[in-house]
């Protein structure tokens, strides 16, 4: 790319039609490098969410930051995922780009506040800091008083996983001279008479996180707060909730008819009967985050209420394998049926059945990205005790545009026949306890032709599969395989035959010794993750990673 | 004026996510008077206390079916990861339910006012912290009036009646709020 003309370069990239294709090439080339805006990461793969992924495994955010500190000054938003980033990481990212105005960090970890307090005090430009289910270290509440006084550019602040203590008369003033602020995320130690203060200073918010809306009040406080809240006029999303009391909600009843976002994930105090309160009013909801306290009574109540539903989320409150869930596919059903416009589904529940996902798919043919948890692994269907394969089946041929799906449940190969038949569009699938043989992962990789992200754990695929379309894996960004039948022989072959892949293999239970054991060995890999390079195998692997 | 520990009979408490249905405590507040005490309550509470003291007697004897129905479910099977929830939001639904503790609501009327409303008991560390909880939550009704002896007394706002906070215990008993101690 180095020969051709600048302007040669541009046109041709002018045929890319899409940002991240874009933005993709200009990370490969050398040439554009220095010139980069926006720069996103992602470091573990997704399973490491669940704990699957050993801690010290990588994803570390330094070498990324020390590579940009050197090459492109001009950085102005960093956006990472699932990374280490440490308190050196984010002082060195301070100090180093002086037009740097974003940094969103997402479910990272490996800093404390003290690395914010570097950000604060150094990026006089910042206008968004984000900061999304981290675990940040609490190293006291300095950090907020670092924005220095001539910093008014804020326009969004998201600091609610900070566990510990804020300054209020802090977090006041950093509000009150940010008249641009349109989001705004509180922790849990944020007071209500805290929050109607700095409500006062935010007529353009449209996006809040509350802080705490404990019983532990006087009446005024909150009197106070509905009359801040009303001033609010722009405000659509609301979340936070942290440990709300049932008294206080109908406190916010005046802001439920403007709400498009709710997110009452994290509120286990509240009920069935205090959430629907809420939710009946909020008739123009696009975007509903609750806990199956909810019960199928309360998403009929939903289905019936938020006709323009596109996104809801039903999360767990039990983490028991087979815990009790209030939430069945009867409340599912209800939801499709009020509900047309639904095209994202996150929704964990206790049982499920053939006919309901039928019914469903029918009802909402829409569907983008359909995540289906039942509780407990391989459970069939909860009415005729046959296996699920027809209703994901169903949910795959009508839902054309669906582009990720995570099914749940008792599974045979046929559910694997249909989604390589017909999910033409799916990017990512996520499989869990499911299949009979080979030949379920086989029908995967050879029909879902926008595959891109494959993650699958305790099915019982082995080398058969994993070395059946090789190919595939240079057309896509991962595979994950954990607790499957593939042996190490298997992902050495894998290994030999494609170069350019990193095939990464884990077993943490016999320890690193019983790796350098004679290649024939037909030991079960415990965990595989597979993905493309340009750059050979990684430097910074622990020692009970191998790269084959 | 008598007050219910179940939540109100609109809602199930199979749906609701909460459980009542330990808290035996019921809460009333009412105006200087006798104190009505039901006729079955008196009747009745003798051989409830009977069987009580036979029953503490054999303490040790809980009857096992009892016992069994009492105790929490044995706990499942548990499996690395599963359900796909993040640590994040495991940790965060975990403080909460460690500050709430299973929170001991109960409602609260009083007489005269048109609407209960609902207390935490575990929220307060004494009787001085619910009296001015409950002013808080009635303040249009009363205020709280300290008396020579330093003892402090719900008072109507407007013309400083006395209310006696009331409640029935387990027993069906009217109790005087300040008996017993507190925990």
């Amino acid at each position: 790319m180095t020969y051709f003309p600048e302007e040669v370069v541009e046109h041709i990239f002018s045929f890319l039609p899409s940002h991240s294709d874009r933005n993709t090439v200009s990370l490969v080339c050398k040439v554009w490098f220095p010139k980069l805006r926006v720069l996103t990461v992602k470091g573990k793969p997704h399973f490491a969410d669940f704990n699957l992924v050993p801690p010290d495994w990588g994803g570390y955010a330094a070498p990324w930051i020390e590579a940009a500190a050197r090459g492109c000054v001009g950085l102005e938003e960093l956006r990472m995922k699932r990374m280490v980033v440490s308190d050196e990481g984010l002082e060195l990212l301070a100090r180093s780009f002086p037009r740097f105005k974003a940094l969103v960090l997402i479910s990272c970890e490996g800093f404390s506040t003290e690395g914010l307090a570097d950000i604060a005090s150094h990026c006089k430009f910042l206008r968004e800091l984000d900061l999304q289910e981290n675990d940040v270290e609490d190293r006291g509440p300095r950090w907020l008083s670092c924005f220095p006084d001539s910093c008014t550019s804020l326009v969004s602040l998201n600091f609610a996983c900070i566990k510990g203590e804020v300054d209020s008369a802090s977090l006041e003033r950093l509000v009150a001279k940010s008249p641009n602020l349109r989001s705004l995320r509180l922790n849990r130690a944020v007071s209500v008479d805290t929050l109607s203060k700095i409500l006062m200073h935010t007529p353009n918010l449209e996006d809040l996180g509350t802080g705490n809306l404990t019983d532990e009040f006087q009446t005024e406080s909150y009197l106070r707060l509905t009359n801040a809240l009303e001033k609010c006029k722009m405000l659509k999303s609301l979340s936070g909730f942290w440990d709300a009391s049932p008294v206080c909600v109908p406190f916010i009843y005046p802001l439920c008819h403007q709400l498009t976002g709710l997110n009452l994930s994290y509120t286990p105090t509240l009920d069935y009967s205090d959430l629907t309160r809420m939710i009946s009013r909020c008739v123009k909801l696009q975007r509903l985050w609750v806990l199956d306290c909810i019960s199928d009574k309360g998403l009929q109540v939903v289905a019936s209420s938020c006709k323009d539903l596109q996104e809801l989320r039903v999360f767990p409150s039990d983490f028991y394998v087979a815990g009790y869930s209030a939430v069945t596919e009867e409340g599912l059903v209800a939801i499709s049926s009020g509900c047309p416009k639904l095209s994202s589904l996150l929704y964990f529940c206790h049982q499920m059945t053939n006919d309901a996902l039928i019914t469903i798919a029918k009802n909402c043919p829409n569907f983008i990205r359909f995540r289906l948890c039942i509780l407990e692994p391989r459970k069939p269907d909860a009415m005729t005790n046959q296996p699920l394969d027809e209703g994901f089946g169903a949910i795959v041929r009508e839902c054309k545009g669906l582009r990720r799906l995570s099914i749940s449940g008792l599974l045979t190969d046929k559910v694997f026949m249909y989604i390589g038949k017909y999910a033409k569009h799916l990017e990512m699938l996520s499989i869990a306890f499911a299949g009979d043989s080979d030949d379920g992962m086989m029908h995967v990789l050879n029909g879902c032709k926008n595959l891109r992200k494959l993650e699958i754990r305790d099915s019982p695929f082995g080398d058969g599969a994993l070395l059946g379309n090789v190919a595939k894996y240079e057309t896509m960004r991962s595979l994950w395989m954990s607790s499957c039948n593939v042996t190490l022989k298997g992902c050495e072959i894998l290994a030999s035959k494609m170069p350019m892949l990193n095939v990464e293999i884990m077993n943490e239970l016999d320890g690193s010794s019983e790796m350098e054991e004679n290649p024939g060995d037909f030991s079960k890999v415990e965990k595989l993750y597979v993905y493309r390079t340009t750059a050979g195998a990684r430097g910074d692997a622990p020692n009970f990673v191998k790269i084959l | 004026m008598s007050v219910e520990t179940e939540r109100s009979s609109t809602e199930s408490s199979a749906a609701s996510g909460l459980d009542f249905e330990d808290t035996a405590l019921t809460l009333t507040l009412r105006l200087p008077g006798p104190v009505v005490s039901s006729s079955s309550s008196s009747s009745s509470s003798s051989p409830d206390l009977d069987r009580k003291r036979a029953s503490s007697d054999a303490a040790a004897d809980h009857s096992p079916l009892a016992a069994a129905a009492a105790a929490p479910p044995a706990p499942k099977a548990r499996v690395v990861g599963w359900p796909p929830v993040r640590s994040y939001r495991k940790n965060a639904l975990a403080d909460v339910a460690g500050s709430s503790k299973a929170a001991k609501f109960v409602k609260v009327a009083v007489d005269g006012a048109p609407y209960l409303r609902k207390v935490d008991l575990e929220a307060y560390a004494g009787y001085d912290q619910l009296l001015r909880a409950l002013q808080d939550k009635f303040f249009a009704h009363f205020t709280i009036r300290k008396f020579g002896d330093d003892e402090r007394k719900l008072v109507d706002a407007v013309n400083g009646t006395e209310y006696v906070p009331t409640y029935e215990d387990k027993d069906g008993d009217w109790m005087l709020v300040g008996d017993v101690p507190w925990k």
